[in-house]
């Protein structure tokens, strides 16, 4: 479904900011997994996110999305494919604009906007219903503008737009982050149920080990712009986070690393 | 007092014709989120193209049309400059404007004013406005031929259409880029061309006030659109400091920059009746602007002081 090929990625480049953030990353990931990836600040894990998304042109290599060559697409002709949420709950919603509204918006994600109502009334019912899964009574509030919502809210919201329309890759960008720690097991409760039902193809950064390893069937790890860790199937459903940790200090080849990783 | 009063029709003309203008400098300033600078010279550049059309013996619709058709040509202008050339929107307003000033010289044949000959015959029923027409049946003129009533329906016309566009998906897709251009990208939406679209938009709104604004004085004066986005963006902030909060639909919010308009031009004739020197109404616009966009930084600044020191006070 995702395929990256030795992606590089240089920020800054000729400065004495220079950063290379990614070096050389390459995944394939398959139809319907549900990839969680850590590491620590700086390992590159939003880089990735990012240049998948297209927010940022890569230096080298090449990303294929179900078949297509996306590489030297910009961000908006990517859309198509791709659902998002961002660590940031203000960046994923238009706050001045009605929640079914920046439902009618997502839902024609990819589709070329014309003259056609910009919401219509079945979608206003189709929204409503889908609002209920949600269960935090935004069903009731259509028409509230999403400035005025939570960041929990706002996060479950963003997380419904991007799975409106079936993406054929969902990007979560440490999508609970921000939010407080009942909220964001509710969120992440919420993307499971949503990922599971529509057999999601996902890519999930989290900084919190354990749902690294509770969610999803793969786990990758970041280290230095490389992917350091790639564990699945029997093996991540059988990883502690002991064990994680002590990969981890063979692959960076430090005990420092884990201070790092735990405090970041 | 009732040289006031005989200047008010006058002084609510001249705000509705405005306030066309303050609808455009509303879809980027407060739609699109981008203090265009365009405006100042696009609403000449409307003026100049239809005084040239029109003296020239073009129809009046045709001459108006091609004024909208030139101000959203400077601001597809801006729009590129901005988005393709990746220039401050600011400063791509203001080179664009810049530009104009030679490009409006040119149109109207290298003279700062161009006139059209009202005393000819037929030649001012053929207007749309005019100074002539606001002093109604005492000059022999018929209601329906009033500039407030002209304009006022044309404006009614002008929101029920943009009323309708921005409930399209493409208009939705433009609010949604002021909004928030990350989630709009996100979105599959091309922000870019929102961008231009609405400065093509807004700009074409302004040349069209320039196109009324000529016919209502009979003239089109290279000045007459400096200061334009002040007087703009007064009748946005006016109409939204007094009416925003109960005015929430988003053709009523339209509609309350017009009136903003015509509020900023009332008070205007009442300070010149006052007897200030009208040298001084530069001066006077751009502190009411200031004072008018200060009020709700300042507001939410010691709102917000204030609750968080009750919020301490409280814990």
């Amino acid at each position: 479904m995702l395929e990256i090929k030795n992606i590089w990625k240089t920020f800054n480049a000729n400065t004495v900011n220079e950063k290379v953030a990614l070096k050389g990353v390459s995944l394939t990931l398959n139809d319907g997994e549900f990839v969680t990836v850590i590491g620590g600040n700086g390992a590159g894990k939003s880089t990735l996110m990012n240049a998948v998304a297209g927010v940022y042109p890569v230096d080298r290599g090449s990303i294929t999305i179900n078949g297509a060559d996306v590489t030297d697409l910009p961000e908006h002709k990517r859309a198509p494919y791709i659902g998002r949420v961002f660590q940031d709950p203000m960046m994923g919603t238009a706050a001045s604009m009605q929640i079914e509204e920046n439902l009618a918006l997502a839902a024609r994600r990819g589709q070329t906007r014309g003259l056609k109502a910009g919401i219509t009334k079945m979608e206003r019912e189709e929204y409503r219903e889908l609002l209920k899964i949600l269960d935090l009574g935004l069903e009731e509030r259509m028409t509230s503008k999403v400035g005025l919502l939570s960041g929990g809210q706002r996060q479950a919201l963003t997380l419904l737009m991007a799975t409106l329309r079936k993406p054929k890759l969902l990007l979560l960008d440490e999508h609970t982050a921000a939010l407080d720690p009942k909220t964001a097991a509710k969120v992440l409760d919420t993307t499971e149920r949503i990922v599971q039902k529509d057999k999601l193809t996902t890519l999930m950064i989290t900084h919190n080990m354990k749902d690294a390893i509770v969610h999803g069937d793969r786990l990758i790890m970041m280290y230095d712009g490389r992917v350091a860790i790639d564990v699945s199937g029997q093996e991540k459903k059988k990883l502690t986070v002991e064990t994680l940790l002590e990969m981890f200090n063979k692959v960076s080849g430090s005990d420092e690393a884990d201070d790092k990783l735990l405090l970041s | 007092m009732s040289g006031f009063l005989n200047a008010l029709p006058g002084a609510v003309s001249q705000g509705l014709i405005w306030g066309i203008m303050a609808i455009g400098v509303y879809i980027t300033y407060k739609i699109l989120d981008i203090a265009d600078l365009t405006v100042d010279g696009s609403l000449c550049t409307g003026g100049a193209v239809f005084v040239m059309l029109f003296t020239n013996g073009i129809n009046l619709w045709a001459a108006m049309l091609a004024a909208l058709l030139a101000g959203m040509l400077a601001g597809l202008v801006t729009g590129l400059l901005h988005t393709v050339c990746g220039i401050p929107a600011i400063l791509s307003g203001i080179l664009t404007q810049l530009a104009l000033y030679s490009i409006n010289m040119a149109i109207m044949g290298m003279k700062a004013t161009v006139a059209i000959n009202i005393n000819q015959e037929g030649v001012l029923d053929k207007l749309l406005v005019s100074l002539r027409f606001v002093q109604g049946s005492k000059g022999g003129f018929p209601f329906y031929r009033h500039p407030i009533f002209v304009v006022g329906i044309f404006t009614a016309g002008l929101i029920a259409v943009l009323y309708w566009f921005f409930g399209r998906e493409l208009g939705a897709a433009l609010r949604a880029t002021g909004s928030n251009p990350n989630m709009a990208r996100a979105q599959g939406i091309n922000t870019d061309f929102c961008k231009v679209l609405g400065l093509m938009l807004s700009n074409g709104l302004v040349a069209l006030c320039g196109a009324l604004l000529c016919q209502y004085s009979s003239a089109n004066e290279i000045k007459v659109g400096q200061g334009a986005i002040v007087i703009g963006l007064a009748a946005v902030i006016i109409g939204e400091v007094l009416l925003g909060k109960v005015f929430r639909n988003f053709a009523l919010k339209l509609l309350s920059v017009s009136i903003g308009a015509i509020l900023y031009y009332v008070v205007l004739q009442a300070v010149l009746q006052m007897g200030l020197d009208a040298n001084y109404l530069k001066l006077l616009s751009a502190i009411v602007v200031a004072v008018f966009l200060t009020i709700p930084n300042w507001k939410g600044k010691y709102f917000g002081k204030s609750s968080r020191k009750e919020a301490a006070e409280n814990a």
